[in-house]
C-alpha cells in the first residue's frame, strides 16, 4: 500500500483549509454585517453545494477548468492545456466544495455577538480594521474552530467532485477517497480496510477533540 | 456654553429635533419618559448613530453638513446601560482598552490607571474575568474603562437603569466622587428624577422628540410650569454649606442663599459643602412666624410665582429672604389654605420646611 494518497489528502485538505479561512473569514463578515439586500443571494450560491450532488458541481467545474474554459485560458498562460486533472483544480474544487462548512459556523459565530461590543470599541478609539481583529475574530473564535475542523474533514471524504475534476492520478489527484474506490475495484480488500478503517478513526478523533475544544472555549478559557 | 447639540431628523415613527448648550464643565442631565429620544440624541454625539444636525465641543465641529467624524476618532467616553464589557479581556485589559490607544499613541495622560482604581474601587477585580463580576462591578470598570481613553467628553447613558436596588446605591457615590473630581463635561442620560437631582448640575428636558427646558438645575426644579414640577416627587436642590453645630440636640446649621436649615446629624466640620434637596410637599407656608410648632425650620421668604396643578393643589415658588432674593424652593399647597391665607405673589410667608434630603458632598 501506498502512503501518497494519504500525505496528497492531508496536503489538499490543509491547503484548502487555509484558503477557506483567508476568503471565507471577510465572506462571513460581509454576510454577518451588509445590510445589501441580495446578500442571502450570495449566502444562498454559498450553500449550495450542501444540496448538490457532487457530481454536478464537478460537472459545472470541468466544464470551468477545461481547455475551453476560462481555466484553460488561465493555464495557457503557464503552458499547461487544462486546470482539470490537477492538483491546483482540485484545490478550487475543493474550496468551492467545502465553502459553506466554513463560511457558515463563522458567520453565525460572528452575528452572535451584535452590534454592542463593536460599538464599545469604537468609543475607546479602535479604528474598524483594529476592532475587526481585537474584537471580532477573538469572540468569534469558536466559530472560526468549527469552521477550520469542518471544512478540513469535508475535504478529507469528498469523493464525487474529484472523480469529476480531478480523475485518479497518483502524486496528482489521488487522493484517499478515490484511492479505497480503486483497491476495492481491484479487488483489494485489505488495503480497502486498512484506509477505510484509518478514516473511521480519523474522523471520529476529529470530531471528539472539536467538542472538547468548543467546551473549554466555551467556558471562557482567555 | 462650549457644547454645543443640535440634531433633527425622523426616528422610527416620530419625529426628533433636539437643540441645546451645555457648560463645558460638570454634568448635563437629558431627562425625560422612556422613548423621548435621549439615548438616540446620546448616539448621535458620539457618531455611533447619524441623523441630520451639528454637534460642536469647544468650537471643535465633529458633525456640520457633510462633516461627519467617525466615532472612533471622536474623543469621547461612553458608558452603555449594560456595561458591554469584553468578555474576552480581563478586568485590566478592559480597563485599558482604549488607553493603549490615545495614550500610547501619545495623547496626553491626564487620568491614569492608579487613579481610576482608586476612584472606582477597582483593586481587587483587576486580574478577573468581567464574567464573574456582579452587575454593579460591571458597570464601575465600564466606567473606569471609559475614563482612562482620556475623554474630552463622557457620555453615559443611563448606566444605572439596569441595576438593582443595591447596585444602584453602591454604585452612586463612585459617580458622585467622579462629578466633584473630572474636569470634562459629561452627558448623562437618565429617567430617573432621583438620580438626576443627585448628580447633575444642568438639566435637558426632552419630550418626544423636543426640547421642552434647558437650563440650570435649579433653576428648572423652581420652574412650576414644567412637567417635572407636577410629579408627586418634585422639588429643589440647593447647594448649602455647614454653618455650625448645635451638638447638645446633635443638629448641624446649613447655610443655604437666604437662609439657614437645622438639620439632624453630623454633616462634616463647618464648611463642608452639601446638596440638600428640598420636596414641594415638604413645604408649607404661613403668613406669621409660626409659634407653638414642631418644625424647626421657618424661613422667612417671598411667594415669586404660583401656578395652580388641579382641583386640590397649588405650586408656590418662594425665595428666600425677606427680600425674596436668595434661593428658590417649591411649596405644594391645599388650594383651599392658599385661599383662606389670601396669598398671592410678591407676599412675604414663612416657608416651613418639614424634611431634607442630604444628596451629596460636591467639592
Amino acid at each position: 500500500m501506498s502512503w501518497q494518497p494519504i500525505i496528497l489528502t492531508l496536503e489538499l485538505a490543509a491547503l484548502t483549509t487555509v484558503i477557506l479561512l483567508i476568503v471565507g473569514t471577510p465572506l462571513a463578515w460581509w454576510l454577518a454585517r451588509s445590510g445589501a439586500w441580495w446578500k442571502e443571494a450570495v449566502a444562498t450560491v454559498v450553500a449550495l453545494p450542501l444540496v448538490l450532488p457532487p457530481t454536478v458541481l464537478g460537472f459545472y467545474l470541468l466544464m470551468l477548468l477545461g481547455p475551453n474554459g476560462p481555466g484553460g485560458w488561465l493555464a495557457s498562460l503557464w503552458g499547461a492545456r487544462s486546470m482539470a486533472f490537477t492538483f491546483e483544480g482540485l484545490v478550487i474544487g475543493s474550496v468551492l466544495y467545502s465553502m459553506p462548512f466554513v463560511v457558515q459556523p463563522i458567520r453565525n459565530a460572528f452575528e452572535a455577538f451584535g452590534d454592542r461590543p463593536l460599538e464599545a470599541a469604537a468609543t475607546l478609539r479602535a479604528s474598524p480594521l483594529d476592532t475587526f481583529f481585537t474584537v471580532a475574530v477573538p469572540l468569534a473564535r469558536r466559530g472560526f474552530l468549527t469552521g477550520a475542523v469542518l471544512g478540513f474533514a469535508h475535504t478529507m471524504g469528498e469523493f464525487g467532485v474529484v472523480l469529476m475534476i480531478g480523475g485518479n492520478i497518483p502524486g496528482q489527484t489521488k487522493v484517499l477517497s478515490v484511492a479505497i474506490y480503486d483497491y476495492v475495484e481491484t479487488l483489494q480488500w485489505d488495503e480497502a480496510h486498512l484506509l477505510a478503517g484509518g478514516m473511521l478513526v480519523f474522523s471520529f478523533t476529529v470530531i471528539l477533540t472539536m467538542m472538547m475544544l468548543e467546551k473549554r472555549i466555551g467556558r471562557g478559557g482567555r | 456654553m462650549s457644547l454645543s447639540v443640535h440634531f433633527h431628523g425622523t426616528l422610527g415613527r416620530f419625529e426628533l429635533d433636539v437643540a441645546f448648550e451645555a457648560p463645558g464643565r460638570g454634568i448635563t442631565a437629558l431627562f425625560g419618559p422612556s422613548g423621548c429620544g435621549k439615548t438616540s440624541v446620546l448616539r448621535c454625539a458620539a457618531g455611533l448613530q447619524r441623523l441630520n444636525g451639528r454637534f460642536a465641543l469647544d468650537g471643535d465641529v465633529w458633525q456640520e453638513g457633510r462633516t461627519f467624524r467617525p466615532t472612533h476618532k471622536r474623543p469621547i467616553g461612553y458608558v452603555f446601560q449594560e456595561a458591554s464589557l469584553f468578555p474576552h479581556l480581563s478586568v485590566r485589559t478592559n480597563l485599558l482598552f482604549g488607553h493603549r490607544r490615545t495614550v500610547g499613541r501619545g495623547v496626553p495622560e491626564h487620568i491614569r490607571l492608579d487613579d481610576v482604581v482608586d476612584l472606582l474601587g477597582l483593586g481587587h477585580l483587576l486580574d478577573r474575568s468581567p464574567e464573574h463580576l456582579s452587575g454593579g462591578e460591571r458597570q464601575r470598570v465600564g466606567v473606569g474603562r471609559a475614563l482612562l481613553s482620556q475623554p474630552r467628553l463622557l457620555l453615559m447613558d443611563e448606566p444605572l437603569a439596569a441595576l438593582d436596588r443595591f447596585s444602584k446605591e453602591e454604585i452612586l457615590p463612585y459617580l458622585e466622587r467622579l462629578h466633584g473630581v473630572l474636569s470634562v463635561p459629561v452627558l448623562y442620560v437618565s429617567h430617573d428624577i432621583a438620580e438626576v437631582e443627585r448628580l447633575a448640575d444642568h438639566l435637558v428636558l426632552l419630550r418626544q422628540g423636543r426640547v421642552v427646558a434647558a437650563g440650570p438645575m435649579q433653576e428648572l426644579q423652581a420652574d412650576p410650569t414644567l412637567p417635572i414640577a407636577r410629579m408627586p416627587e418634585a422639588g429643589v436642590t440647593l447647594p448649602a454649606v455647614v454653618a455650625g453645630r448645635e451638638d447638645a440636640y446633635g443638629l448641624t446649621l446649613l447655610r443655604l442663599d437666604g437662609g439657614q436649615l437645622l438639620v439632624p446629624g453630623d454633616l462634616g466640620p463647618q464648611g463642608t459643602a452639601r446638596r440638600a434637596r428640598i420636596a414641594a410637599s415638604d413645604v408649607s407656608l404661613a403668613r406669621n412666624p409660626p409659634e407653638g410648632s414642631t418644625i424647626l425650620n421657618a424661613l422667612p421668604a417671598r411667594i415669586v410665582a404660583a401656578e395652580r396643578q388641579d382641583e386640590v393643589q397649588m405650586m408656590a415658588v418662594v425665595a428666600l429672604g425677606e427680600e425674596g432674593r436668595g434661593a428658590r424652593m417649591l411649596a405644594r399647597v391645599t388650594r383651599k389654605s392658599w385661599d383662606a391665607l389670601g396669598l398671592s405673589p410678591g407676599q412675604p410667608v414663612y416657608a416651613q420646611v418639614k424634611g431634607v434630603a442630604l444628596v451629596q458632598e460636591t467639592m
